[in-house]
């Protein structure tokens, strides 16, 4: 099936591309990997009268690392770039993992982490992880350079909080805290090929036996990614025994709204937020306990 | 509309006049008439179009043509240049009974050389991770999997005989 007409748009920086993004209007796309929007395109009828590439832009495949900034993962870092990344192996090897599981090899060396956040999907792979280690996007708009949240990012399916001729530059992830440690499981049919069904990505810090802090993230089970908050407050200041892991379980999947699809049942997922809070709660203990 | 740019594949510069919206599936096969490269899903589920872009297995369905020009391309025709001698992996798919319809062959082979260029020993494993992207629905993966892991075997003693 062919693609749609369209113009194509290659600038050079940034600045052209926010520029070109507001001269050619609403019937106008950018494209990072282009695996989301081509298959939009094809499959799905969106008919972009222009697409405005951001894969002449230097700079933007950056994936960079220092010990007081944390990580920055650029918007054109492939997912095969981020999943193999010897920095970001070591220190955020949770990013790594989501990057790795994200489709396949072929989508990775053409998709993008940035790609994969901003098509909003509730199962998108690099969002939990990101979610949980209180990641923030970098966004080039008309009036200027600004930040937000990961938390604040999604809006619902296919929604993001980008305002319009907004694009989102980087993603930027802080030093994880000493005595911290992360997880990230997901569920999908066909390996980890297809879609995910029910994802949950967590870090936690402890403070000797007691777990100080967590943040807990559940996806494909409501619109956007959600924060298990109920969850986390039955966990924060205590140890985690398996009660206590039990129960949160049970909390998360109340606190999740999962539907019937294609991917899984409404039950099942439910089934699911239980038993994935309690394995992510276990792994990310024992690897807060190894760092 | 048109834009003339010089796609490199397999070695050779072609030059091409492309539409924007012209994948670089489309044009492998109609400009350029190498019809080794499939199109089967359209989505990049199935992997029947992939082709090599500087040395990365990637889908030529999901790529625009336009954004091709100044990178090396290479699809399955580029294994076997000569046409008389084929490569180790095409070889080893024969040997193994890996190819029943052909279709997904193509798509395979660029992943199974993409994956010993970079591991040339893999196991089981690192095959099947490697060729997931690689949908056969004629039969089943095994013979594919024995035959890429033959190939290995094979290209790393044609390279140890290969003065250095």
């Amino acid at each position: 099936m062919r693609l749609s007409h369209f113009d194509y748009y290659a600038p050079a920086t940034i600045i052209d591309a926010v520029d070109l993004l507001q001269a050619k209007g609403p019937g106008a796309r950018v494209m990072a990997g282009g695996t989301d929007l081509l298959i939009k395109m094809r499959h799905a009828g969106l008919k972009p009268r222009a697409i405005i590439s951001l894969k002449h832009i230097p700079g933007l495949d950056t994936i960079a690392f220092d010990k007081q900034r944390g990580l920055i993962i650029g918007a054109m870092a492939l997912l095969a770039d981020v999943a193999d990344h010897p920095d970001i192996l070591k220190h955020y090897p949770t990013v790594a993992l989501a990057a790795r599981g994200t489709a396949n090899a072929q989508v990775r060396n053409m998709g993008t982490v940035i790609g994969n956040l901003c098509n909003a999907s509730p199962s998108a792979d690099n969002a939990p992880t990101l979610l949980a280690m209180d990641a923030e996007v970098h966004i080039q708009g008309p009036s200027g350079a600004r930040t937000l949240p990961l938390e604040h990012f999604f809006k619902g399916p296919g929604v993001t909080a980008l305002e319009p001729f907004e694009i989102v530059t980087a993603i930027h992830a802080p030093i994880p805290a000493p005595h911290s440690g992360t997880a990230y499981i997901s569920l999908s049919a066909r390996g980890k090929l297809d879609c995910t069904a029910v994802g949950a990505g967590i870090m936690l810090t402890l403070k000797g036996r007691v777990c100080e802090d967590l943040r807990l993230f559940i996806s494909a089970c409501g619109p956007t990614p959600i924060r298990a908050r109920n969850a986390e407050n039955m966990i924060r200041g205590k140890e985690l025994t398996a009660d206590v892991v039990d129960k949160a379980g049970a909390e998360a999947s109340w606190e999740t709204r999962p539907i019937t699809d294609v991917r899984a049942s409404a039950d099942y997922r439910s089934k699911m937020v239980a038993v994935l809070t309690r394995r992510v709660l276990r792994q990310a203990h024992k690897s807060a306990l190894e760092r | 509309m048109k834009q003339v740019i010089v796609l490199n594949v397999n070695g050779d510069p072609y030059t091409v006049a492309v539409n924007p919206w012209q994948t670089l599936n489309e044009v492998l096969r109609e400009d350029i008439n190498l019809t080794g490269v499939k199109v089967g899903c359209g989505s990049g589920d199935c992997g029947a179009c992939t082709v090599l872009v500087d040395g990365r297995a990637v889908s030529s369905c999901l790529s625009l043509a336009i954004e091709m020009e100044g990178k090396t391309i290479m699809t399955v025709e580029g294994m076997a240049p000569s046409g008389e001698t084929l490569h180790p992996i095409q070889e080893a798919f024969i040997e193994k009974g890996a190819i029943q319809c052909g279709f997904c062959t193509s798509g395979m082979e660029i992943s199974a050389l993409h994956l010993l260029n970079h591991n040339p020993s893999p196991t089981d494993t690192e095959i099947r991770e490697a060729l997931s992207g690689n949908l056969c629905r004629c039969t089943g993966y095994t013979k594919i999997v024995e035959a890429v892991a033959a190939a290995g075997q094979k290209m790393k003693e044609s390279s140890e005989r290969k003065p250095s």
